[in-house]
């Protein structure tokens, strides 16, 4: 049972003969799809099985494709090779493979326009969807009994005390690269007790906090989009509806509202800990003694910058959570659609974060706030 | 083709599966023979998918002897095992067809990773026939499994699983979720392609429908094992109480006549 399919041909009367030998199967075909491919044609054909060891439906789908063409008759099949011809036969209706393709131009103009008309509809999407928040919130104000305590607590576990760790990590490393990048420069002027206001201000009234944003939309603001994706493929959500729950209630608030406290909260903490990194770092290397250091923090770093990173940080938890649970109620289809889900929450959420914080800095500026 | 009816295509010698402190299978023994289709039937949590898992090779048993084609299946490398695997043909219980992929391309998936070498116009005329074959109207081939029905995508399926024309085909649950006139199409199909390419058909099923109108033999899952096999009137004359209840309930009674009525008609 080894060797490839192959084939004669001779010319016998008026007829070209066509002998096929060895196994007909989709793993020995070998080249003869190409081989047939050029068969001469001229006079009338004739193919003859019965030298064939064994078919498969590709076999004789090559078979029938070429008596097809040439108007061949077969001859010498044995009753499975006649079943097999009979089965393609009536399989033989093209079907196409793919979905038809445009022409690059158009694909490039409809892909322009398709994201631009996403973009728009994305926009009023979480426009209305900040709308029906709204909505929902106040119901739960007019009806508090309502309000689902064990889920706002349980996402501030999971939103605020399990990330401790790592934001608390990273701010403190954040705290040292200000810290020793600003002494590198302010050295040049001879002005290296300066960095402790770099640290100081820069800490709490942006980095810590923005640091704190982007690392809460990549934690928390994901995990929404594809906690309420999947329950949302697998028709929880809709089940929910019928029951009477509101998604709104049940799924989206609780996150919203503990996200919206609990970012001041991490803010804060933020910023604490870039500042004792800062602190060790002059400590060990400008020789500034702690207490030192937070002397001079508490002179200049003004309250208003406290004030700053509280009022934008709820703000913040806000545009993160609201961009996680609508980008997972807007999932459709199939498990793809999660994913792509995900990272639009991710970076919607960090990008309407950095577009609004500078809004926010011109117009503390602008107030006064320096 | 020489067809011996007596070969054992799927051999299962003392099989046990164990998950964590509960026994799923123990001393199970299993026959399938050549181009025969078995139906498996089974209480829920009698592992008949287990079962299946365990012969492709999904679920390592804890015990046991397995062999497909006369090869021994447990503790086989991935190479050698590669070469039983392109022999079968499976179709999952929700079809698991790629949903990135077309349906034709879905049919294509397994012909690209054995043989890498078949040029893609022929390639394109296999999807093509499998399609049809399997039941799929012409324009389904290039849509997206999410855009299917289910019976779709059971059939679609089908197609994927004879894309390399296999001797064996495993099928879980087919008709599940199906509407009856989209199952009793669907058992017809089985048997037609059973026939046509001489396949042999693991079939897992709770269908009493299906088992009367399509299945040589039966084998039925309890008490951890395969406590009975045969046809059904020989598993009619057991007095096992699972048996008696599964054939004899009201549904049971009702697919018999069914298939009396057909068989008068």
């Amino acid at each position: 049972m080894t060797g490839t399919a192959d084939f004669s041909e001779s010319v016998e009367g008026d007829r070209h003969v066509l002998r096929f030998t060895g196994p007909m199967t989709l793993a020995r075909i070998g080249t003869l799809p190409d081989r047939l491919d050029n068969v001469a044609n001229g006079r009338r054909m004739t193919l003859d099985l019965s030298g064939v060891e064994r078919m498969d439906t590709v076999g004789a789908w090559l078979v029938y494709r070429l008596a097809r063409k040439t108007e061949a008759q077969v001859t010498g099949a044995d009753p499975h090779m006649e079943t097999l011809l009979d089965q393609v036969a009536q399989a033989d209706h093209p079907v196409k493979v793919r979905p038809d393709r445009t022409p690059p131009f158009y694909r490039v103009l409809g892909q322009i326009g398709g994201s631009t008309a996403v973009a728009i509809r994305t926009l009023g999407g979480l426009v209305g969807f900040f709308g029906a928040l709204l909505i929902s919130a106040w119901g739960l104000i007019k009806h508090p009994r309502r309000f689902r305590l064990n889920a706002v607590t349980q996402q501030f576990e999971v939103i605020g005390i399990h990330s401790l760790g790592i934001v608390g990590l990273m701010s403190f490393l954040v705290g040292i690269v200000i810290a020793q990048q600003g002494a590198v420069q302010l050295a040049q002027f001879g002005a290296e007790v300066f960095t402790v206001n770099l640290i100081g201000r820069s800490a709490v009234k942006e980095l810590g906090l923005l640091m704190t944003a982007i690392m809460v939309a990549g934690r928390s603001g994901s995990a929404f989009a594809a906690q309420i994706g999947s329950m949302k493929l697998a028709e929880e959500v809709d089940a929910m509806r019928t029951i009477g729950v509101s998604p709104m209630e049940a799924l989206v608030l609780p996150r919203v509202l503990a996200t919206v406290l609990m970012m001041p909260l991490l803010g804060f903490y933020a910023a604490l800990l870039a500042i004792v990194g800062g602190g060790i770092f002059t400590w060990l290397s400008l020789d500034i003694p702690p207490v030192t250091f937070v002397q001079r923090i508490r002179e200049v770093v003004p309250m208003t910058d406290l004030w700053q990173m509280l009022i934008k940080a709820p703000v913040f938890g806000l545009i993160i959570a609201m961009a996680g649970c609508f980008q997972g109620m807007q999932v459709e289809g199939n498990a793809e659609a999660v994913g792509l889900r995900t990272t639009s929450a991710v970076v919607q959420g960090i990008f309407l974060v950095i577009v609004l914080d500078a809004f926010f800095a011109v117009f503390f500026t602008s107030i006064g706030w320096l | 083709m020489a067809v011996s009816t007596d070969e054992n295509i799927i051999e299962v010698r003392s099989l046990k599966n164990v998950f964590g402190t509960q026994t799923v299978h123990e001393n199970l023994d299993l026959d399938v023979r050549r181009s025969e289709i078995l139906g498996v039937v089974g209480g829920s949590g009698t592992g008949k998918s287990v079962l299946m898992r365990s012969i492709i090779g999904l679920q390592s048993p804890a015990e046991g002897e397995i062999s497909v084609f006369g090869e021994p299946m447990i503790g086989r490398d991935e190479n050698e095992a590669k070469d039983v695997r392109r022999r079968w043909g499976i179709l999952f219980q929700g079809a698991a067809l790629f949903s990135t992929l077309t349906v034709a391309e879905n049919v294509q998936v397994p012909i690209r990773e054995y043989f890498p070498k078949v040029d893609q116009k022929l390639m394109d005329e296999i999807a093509s026939y499998k399609i049809v074959m399997s039941g799929l109207p012409a324009e389904a081939g290039p849509k997206f499994p999410s855009e299917l029905s289910g019976g779709m995508k059971k059939r679609a399926g089908i197609a994927r699983a004879l894309a390399l024309d296999p001797e064996l085909l495993f099928l879980d649950e087919p008709t599940a979720g199906l509407d009856p006139i989209g199952a009793a199409a669907f058992d017809q199909l089985i048997k037609e392609l059973q026939a046509a390419l001489g396949l042999t058909v693991f079939l897992i099923t709770h269908d009493l429908d299906t088992l009367y109108a399509i299945c040589d033999r039966v084998a039925v899952l309890a008490d951890r094992k395969v406590v009975a096999i045969g046809t059904i009137p020989e598993l009619l004359a057991l007095d096992h109480p699972w048996i008696q209840e599964y054939f004899r309930g009201p549904r049971g009674r009702a697919a018999e006549t069914a298939v009396r009525e057909n068989a008068e008609a």
